[in-house]
């Protein structure tokens, strides 16, 4: 069950949500759109469900165009950050919706509810009302109707944005664990980067209105494409125009290689990692992250010496720059030469 | 088409672009609704103004300024703000006892201010007039009389400030008034200076729909006040007077006057909420 | 937390416990003078000179006709002003178009208009020199005189209700519910049924009560449009008026007892039904 959306454009008055995004996610996969609040990301997912219509391009789902095609005939499953549960009726018959408007039988009915019921853990809460249910009983609830409808795609749009962390953490897994069982092509919105290279199969980085990057958790973080992909998946420390990441950053008692000699500002013990603050010679700022062992000879108001295990560094069109001259990594002067495709 | 790793390249064919509009459906509902307003009130209501203008404008002040009408229109419009006003006050003081005491039978109280909202206008009239009429409980004979014409507006006026300021009133919270009292304010200075302000649009708000719905009272005032012209005959009753003598025209005349008040009330108070409101961002 | 709606009062002093007794006290006397009482008088008036007279004029065959055109009128009028409401909400809220805030001032006119006014201007269309009066001469229908005007009369006096309870509630209720339904398959119809009005009934319903109360309650545009002919076009209120005139004081008061009754039914539907305020 692929879906292809090709070339789509939207704006809202002025403000361009999409600018001509091109986009194919593969069958029984989960993918992530991740990028920051107005990247995008949950106007693509609605376009493709049919649930906003796109200025231009097309949207092609299982080999179909579904361009023009409203919502309900998509087989699209949504599931809402609010839940969006039908509050005057009862669990059961919020799951049995889209069974029932299609008037299938009342056995098979029943018997499709509890099985599902059974699968997202609400068992015994069949009689409940939404109100009366937990932010992520109700979200699993959402969940559990979507599915009921046998969609050829499950779309969630940040499905764990208003629950709190706790609850959060243990439905992430949840959802990878559901994942794995039934395997239907499920794309999910998210501005976590934590929670999409948690979850995600393939993760699809937006801003502003473009992809900057697609691919699994790890290559993604490992081998990122320009300075926003790096520096929205994880912590970076900008020298100039070169990015360190601080776990990458070595911490040393004795000068070797390309190090550096550098001043510890402040040392924050966070329980498992240790956060040491140091100042360049050249006053420029940067952090390391680093175990308790590795921190624990060291002194804010003394010197150590650094060294980066990893560096990398971006031109205007995001690709990656060898090092020119000798001015070393933490030093490097901003204008270099670039070269534009 | 996208790849792992990279940004996906630019497909070749042209886009069309699809540009937002008011959908056709919408068009549609805005008709239906539009032709259910113009034949229940707007035709009927330019109807009115229409068998107005054809007097001609001379014609139409003779009639307004005639000596019935313009006493009719006189006690009207001075009954009405005298309504308004006293409304004004003590309608407020009834939300306030709802709203902030507490005594046995509270909410059956609150629920009978809702009375002369669901009570018939003609009904109202009838039992103002078994109070106070002959025969009245108190021994007191309003009949026939101004203050006749006053109590049955004040009946029928009764609910709008008091619902008005009752959810303002509401969610005010007392925080403010203790703060202003452990300053050394007292009672009424605490009311005057920290409450009323935030009550003062819906107090005008409440006291513009007593004064419309008083302008057009016709059902209560009836029965009690006798009609007499010059002395308890309101506008409406002289429209209706006009109606039965035949003469159409002028109580057209006279009921564009009325219109135009009320709706000029109306209008005012649509603006003066609307810059009130802006005033709390 | 209390912010003091809980009839603590103003804090502290004696003084102000005396201001608050005061204020209780201007509070209950108004309302017993000018609501509580006269309306109990009507209940003592009836019954003043016994049981007998009243089941007399309860059983009057003009008063029974007069409360069956009532029925019949409000049973005609509620329905259309619901269904004219909750479209004309669906529209003002889910929909975008020029001229909204018109429509709004529009649907409020009937609230600026005098009964009378309103008799008036349907004679002025309707009527023998109105607009269509010619017309409707020629071809042998009466609305004027009869029932249609009457009808007309109501739904231009109870008209806002219903839109006016409904777009609150709409527009809190919002539209994820429906594109939820909508994602899973349902019709524009089956959602409308299934989904939205399930999720207004609230405001619905409170609409419906006020619209009945006002349809039943109309005297001044009926009573000029109806010609008042006993027996034919009499409704219940200007039945009262009627009565009144023929000094038949206990038929008077007996049809205003059935009105009051019905309206402290209203009055308490209003009250065990009305829309919860924020913060309550």
């Amino acid at each position: 069950m692929t879906i292809s959306a090709i070339g789509i454009t939207k704006r809202f008055g002025d403000f361009v949500a999409l600018d001509d995004v091109t986009l194919e996610v593969t069958g029984g996969e989960l993918t992530a759109l991740l990028g920051p609040s107005g990247s995008g990301k949950s106007t693509l997912l609605r376009v493709i469900a049919g649930l906003e219509h796109a200025d231009a391009g097309e949207v092609i789902i299982s080999g179909e165009d579904a361009t023009g095609r409203p919502a309900r005939e998509r087989g699209v499953g949504f599931v809402f950050q609010h839940y969006a549960a039908f509050k005057h009726m009862t669990v059961r018959d919020n799951v049995a919706f889209g069974l029932s408007i299609r008037h299938r039988p009342k056995a098979e009915i029943a018997r499709r509810v509890d099985e599902l019921l059974h699968l997202v853990q609400l068992k015994g809460l069949a009689e409940r009302y939404p109100s009366q249910l937990s932010g992520g009983q109700r979200q699993r609830m959402a969940l559990a109707r979507a599915l009921a409808a046998e969609p050829k795609v499950l779309l969630l749009d940040e499905p764990f944005g208003a629950l709190d962390a706790r609850v959060r953490k243990e439905l992430r897994a949840w959802l990878r664990r559901l994942h794995e069982k039934m395997h239907v092509t499920t794309v999910f919105v998210t501005h976590d980067q934590e929670e999409a290279m948690e979850v995600a199969d393939r993760i699809v980085i937006m801003n502003e209105g473009r992809i900057e990057q697609i691919g699994p958790p790890r290559d993604l973080y490992e081998k990122p494409g320009n300075e926003f992909v790096m520096s929205f998946l994880g912590p970076v420390n900008k020298l100039g125009d070169v990015l360190v990441r601080p776990h990458d950053v070595e911490l040393l008692l004795e000068p070797n290689g390309a190090s550096t000699e550098a001043l510890i500002h402040r040392i924050t013990y966070l329980g498992f990692e240790v956060r040491v603050e140091l100042e360049l010679p050249n006053g420029r700022k940067l952090w390391a992250q680093t175990t308790r062992e590795s921190a624990a000879p060291l002194e804010p108001g003394t010197t150590v010496h650094v060294r980066p295990r990893a560096t990398r560094t971006f031109d205007g069109d995001g690709a990656e720059m060898r090092p020119a001259g000798d001015s070393p990594w933490w030093d490097r002067r901003v204008t270099m030469e670039v070269h534009h495709g | 088409m996208a790849t792992a790793g990279t940004v996906p390249a630019r497909p070749a064919p042209p886009k069309v672009l699809r540009r937002a509009r008011v959908r056709r459906s919408t068009w549609l509902g805005v008709g239906l609704v539009t032709l259910y307003l113009s034949v229940i009130v707007l035709i009927p209501l330019a109807a009115v103004a229409w068998h107005a203008a054809e007097l001609g404008p001379a014609a139409i002040w003779r009639v307004v300024s005639s000596p019935d009408t313009r006493a009719a229109l006189q006690l009207s419009l001075v009954s009405s703000l005298a309504v308004a006003a006293i409304n004004a006050v003590v309608g407020t003081i009834i939300a306030w006892v709802l709203v902030r005491d507490t005594f046995p039978g509270k909410t059956i109280v609150n629920a009978l201010i809702d009375l002369p909202f669901a009570l018939p206008t003609i009904v109202a009239g009838l039992t103002l007039l078994a109070l106070y009429g002959p025969k009245g409980a108190f021994g007191v004979n309003l009949a026939y009389t101004r203050a006749a014409v006053m109590l049955a507006l004040l009946f029928v006026t009764l609910p709008f400030v008091v619902r008005s300021v009752q959810p303002v009133l509401m969610e005010l919270e007392q925080d403010v008034e203790e703060a202003a009292s452990s300053l050394g304010a007292h009672g009424f200075t605490v009311f005057r200076r920290v409450v009323l302000p935030s009550l003062l649009p819906a107090i005008v708000s409440g006291a513009g729909l007593s004064f419309a719905r008083a302008l057009g009272e016709f059902g209560s005032v009836v029965l009690i006040s006798g009609n007499i012209p010059f002395k308890t005959q309101i506008a409406p009753v002289r429209i209706f007077a006009l109606i039965e003598s035949g003469d159409s025209a002028g109580a057209a005349a006279l009921a564009v006057v009325l219109l135009l008040v009320s709706f000029g009330v109306l209008l005012s108070l649509a603006f003066v909420q609307r810059w009130g409101r802006k005033g709390d961002e | 937390m209390s912010n003091g709606n809980d009839g603590s009062g103003a804090p502290g002093a004696k003084g102000s416990r005396a201001n608050r007794y005061g204020l209780r006290t201007v509070a209950l006397v108004y309302l017993a003078l000018i609501l509580v009482l006269p309306v109990g008088m009507v209940f003592y008036r009836t019954f003043e000179n016994g049981l007998q007279p009243v089941l007399q004029a309860l059983g009057d065959p003009q008063t029974l006709h007069a409360l069956y055109l009532t029925v019949v009128i409000a049973a005609i009028v509620v329905p259309l002003n619901t269904v004219f409401g909750v479209f004309c909400a669906l529209l003002m809220v889910r929909r975008t178009f020029p001229g909204k805030s018109l429509l709004s001032v529009l649907i409020d006119v009937p609230f600026a208009v005098s009964p009378v006014v309103v008799g008036l201007s349907l004679i002025l269309v309707y009527g023998r020199t109105g607009w269509l009066g010619g017309w409707l001469a020629e071809n042998g229908i009466r609305v004027i005189f009869a029932w249609p005007s009457m009808v007309l009369a109501t739904i231009f006096v109870s008209l806002p209700f219903v839109v006016r309870e409904v777009i609150p509630v709409l527009q809190e209720v919002g539209v994820e519910q429906d594109q939820a339904a909508h994602t899973l398959g349902a019709t524009p119809w089956q959602t409308f049924w299934r989904i939205t009005l399930p999720a207004i009934r609230g405001g619905v319903t409170y609409g419906v009560i006020l619209t009945t109360a006002r349809a039943l309650g109309e005297f001044g545009a009926v009573s000029i449009v109806s010609g008042k002919i006993a027996g034919q076009t009499s409704t219940l209120t200007v039945h009262v008026e009627e009565r009144f005139q023929q000094f038949d004081l206990i038929g008077a008061y007996t049809s205003s007892l059935v009105l009051a009754v019905i309206a402290l039914v209203i009055v308490l539907a209003m009250t065990l039904l009305k829309p919860k305020e924020a913060g309550s």
